[in-house]
């Protein structure tokens, strides 16, 4: 009996019993459906996250200046002796270094003050001052209007981009750009509002004063410590290698090492590395509930197989006595087993695919190519395995008494 | 003339101990080529055990069971099914045919199961359903067909194999009178082309169309008698059959 005649048999005896087979076939598909779909959603969202988080910036590195001695604080100036401090001029340093890695160095200081206008005041602003490479590094751009120019860094001139959130506050009516607003008393003339920021924590990004760090540094925050330095590394794959370079180079403009370090770095690779293996695991967790369900299919199989196993006894009688051998009646059980599960694979790619058109729950399925192999061969291999015990039941069966069936 | 089987002190015993069943208590039984034989005997004589030991379906106890000059009593269960296959036409009261598969499909099954190249099968089958008038009924499947066409169906699948024993086992019983001769008819015919048939029934008309009677009561055969007037009449109507072509 060859390969080709016991296919044959098989999907004959699949069609024999329609409603059966299709309901059966229905349990299979879910489960290769499942497993693929599930896969696709874990895999989506596992891209959506990296998406955000590269959108975020990866490639820049931040340097805090780290609390030191006891108090472990956040105010660094304070507690860490002035020649090992980040000041504007330790930036620029770093700046004309010309590191390798480094496409750019942007000193930042920080504060928090009221903002007002003549139309309404707002408590507790976060004040940034920066130089113009800030609006090239990361994501903070300029909707409207325009940023401040490395001339009015050098001038200290009183400009300021501002907050979406911050204008529709001050000027409610109105445009904010051209308009003036007063910092603590000072006032700054606004030339460019922010793009829409997303907000990462409890304080509204939307809510922002920047200006150029000479002037801020002027009127509030002195001309001691910057609170961050966002360094840009070329790409996100020299982050590695830009940070290694920036510790060596600091530490030497610090006259400190690398025990005693003021300072301490990270940057969004490390971050993106912890969303995607926790992505990774969602992905396994999906995978492992769709498993199951293929799972429960292939149990659907071997009862189907089970019953056709009884209900076909004489059949199986018969054929044993016009010369069916033990391997004849096994092999055809098991075709039939495989037929089913591979129709109910099959079925359940293509609902996989079409499913995976839609968003489920805000993620955009991303189909794993493997999955549909791994799917379909899992499905068949549950079939076969399934249909061994009864398909060896009705290969052992005597051809007398299996004649003797009703 | 050489002799199909042969049966030498065949026992069949069922269970062990008080509880045996001694179905068959000493068969000696030789059968030539080309012969027609009819075993009778009333339910539970033992005829259908020998019919099923006949058929290599079972094995006996004891003695010995010489098939085609073979010794079939200690074959493994694959060999068994090669001579089931190759060696005996078997024809079942209820016909057995398998649902949901064309006439043709089931005449077709002996050859799937003894290796026969697609086209030949076709070809073989198409000419055995021939044979018994039903190739214009090649498509369809045993519910579509009447019990008379059904038992037709199942005769070309025992004649399929070209076997060297047709194995009829009360190929009337479900069947009217009309059928019933029908398939009779065809039996005759069968015989008169020198194919080996052993037929068992309870039904002495059945029994007066064959060569030689067989009967057997308790597990013995109690009477082996050759029947003279049947062959002829049998024969000459089978030939003017228009159903049956050789």
């Amino acid at each position: 009996m060859s390969v080709f005649e016991i296919l044959i048999s098989a999907f004959r005896g699949v069609t024999a019993n329609k409603l059966r087979s299709i309901l059966t076939l229905l349990g299979d598909m879910i489960g290769v459906a499942s497993v693929i779909l599930l896969l696709a959603v874990g895999n989506g969202s596992a891209q959506e996250v990296k998406n955000a988080i590269s959108g975020l910036g990866a490639n820049t590195i931040t340097v805090r200046a780290s609390g030191m001695g006891g108090g472990g604080g956040q105010d660094a100036t304070t507690t860490a002796s002035t020649d090992k401090v980040i000041t504007t001029a330790v930036a620029d340093q770093l700046a004309a270094a010309d590191l390798g890695h480094v496409s750019s160095v942007t000193p930042q200081v920080s504060t928090s003050l009221t903002v007002s206008s003549t139309e309404a005041s707002s408590d507790s602003v976060s004040i940034i001052g920066t130089t113009s490479n800030y609006f090239d590094v990361g994501t903070t751009g300029v909707g409207t209007g325009e940023a401040f120019t490395d001339a009015e860094v050098t001038t200290s001139a009183k400009v300021a981009v501002i907050g979406q959130t911050l204008a529709t506050t001050l000027f409610p009516t109105g445009s904010a750009l051209g308009e003036s607003i007063s910092v603590d008393g000072t006032p700054f003339t606004v030339v460019g509002v922010l793009e829409n920021q997303s907000s990462t924590g409890a304080t509204d990004a939307n809510s922002v004063v920047i200006a150029p760090i000479t002037r801020i540094q002027k009127s509030f925050t002195g001309f001691g410590a910057v609170s961050t330095l966002s360094v840009e590394a070329t790409d996100s794959d020299s982050v590695d290698a830009a940070e290694g370079e920036l510790e060596i180079m600091l530490n030497q403009l610090l006259g400190q090492t690398e025990d005693d370090e003021s300072y301490s770095m990270s940057n969004q690779s490390s971050l993106l590395e912890t969303q995607e293996s926790s992505a990774d695991s969602f992905t396994v967790l999906l995978g492992v509930v769709a498993a199951i369900s293929l799972l429960v299919g292939g149990i659907g199989v071997t009862n189907v197989m089970l019953v056709s196993v009884t209900e076909r006894t004489k059949e199986i009688g018969i054929r044993k006595a016009l010369g069916a051998t033990r391997g004849a009646i096994l092999g055809q059980f098991l075709a039939e087993a495989a037929t089913l599960t591979l129709l109910g694979g099959l079925l359940g790619v293509v609902a996989a695919l079409i499913g995976a058109n839609y968003e489920i729950y805000g993620t955009q399925p991303v189909v794993l190519d493997y999955s549909i192999p791994l799917a379909l061969g899992v499905s068949v291999a549950i079939g076969v395995f399934f249909g061994v015990y009864p398909a060896a039941r009705a290969a052992a069966m005597r051809p007398i008494q299996a004649l003797r069936a009703v | 003339m050489t002799l199909v089987l042969e049966l030498d002190e065949v026992q069949q015993v069922y269970g062990t101990g008080e509880a045996a069943v001694h179905a068959l208590r000493g068969i000696d039984l030789a059968v030539e080529a080309g012969d027609y034989v009819a075993i009778m005997g009333p339910s539970g004589s033992g005829k259908s055990t020998l019919m099923n030991l006949l058929g290599c379906l079972d094995i006996a106890s004891h003695g010995t069971y010489s098939l085609a000059g073979h010794d079939v009593s200690a074959l493994t269960e694959n060999e068994l099914a090669k001579v089931r296959n190759t060696e005996i036409g078997f024809i079942f009261q209820s016909f057995n045919l398998i649902a949901r598969m064309s006439a043709l499909a089931n005449v077709e099954l002996p050859l799937i199961y003894g290796g026969v190249r697609r086209g030949e099968r076709r070809e073989r089958a198409l000419e055995a359903l021939e044979s018994v008038g039903l190739a214009a009924r090649a498509g369809h499947e045993p519910q579509e067909l009447s019990g008379g066409q059904q038992q037709r169906v199942a005769i070309a699948r025992a004649l399929v194999t070209n076997p060297t024993l047709i194995l009829a086992d009360e190929p009337t019983g479900n069947l009217d009178n009309e059928s019933t001769d029908d398939i009779l008819g065809l039996f005759d015919s069968l015989a008169a082309q020198g194919k080996t048939i052993v037929i068992i029934t309870h039904e002495d008309h059945v029994a007066e169309r064959a060569h030689r009677v067989i009967t057997i009561s308790d597990g013995l055969i109690v009477d082996d008698r050759l029947n003279d007037h049947a062959p002829k009449a049998a024969i000459s109507r089978a030939t003017t059959s228009k159903a049956v072509r050789a």
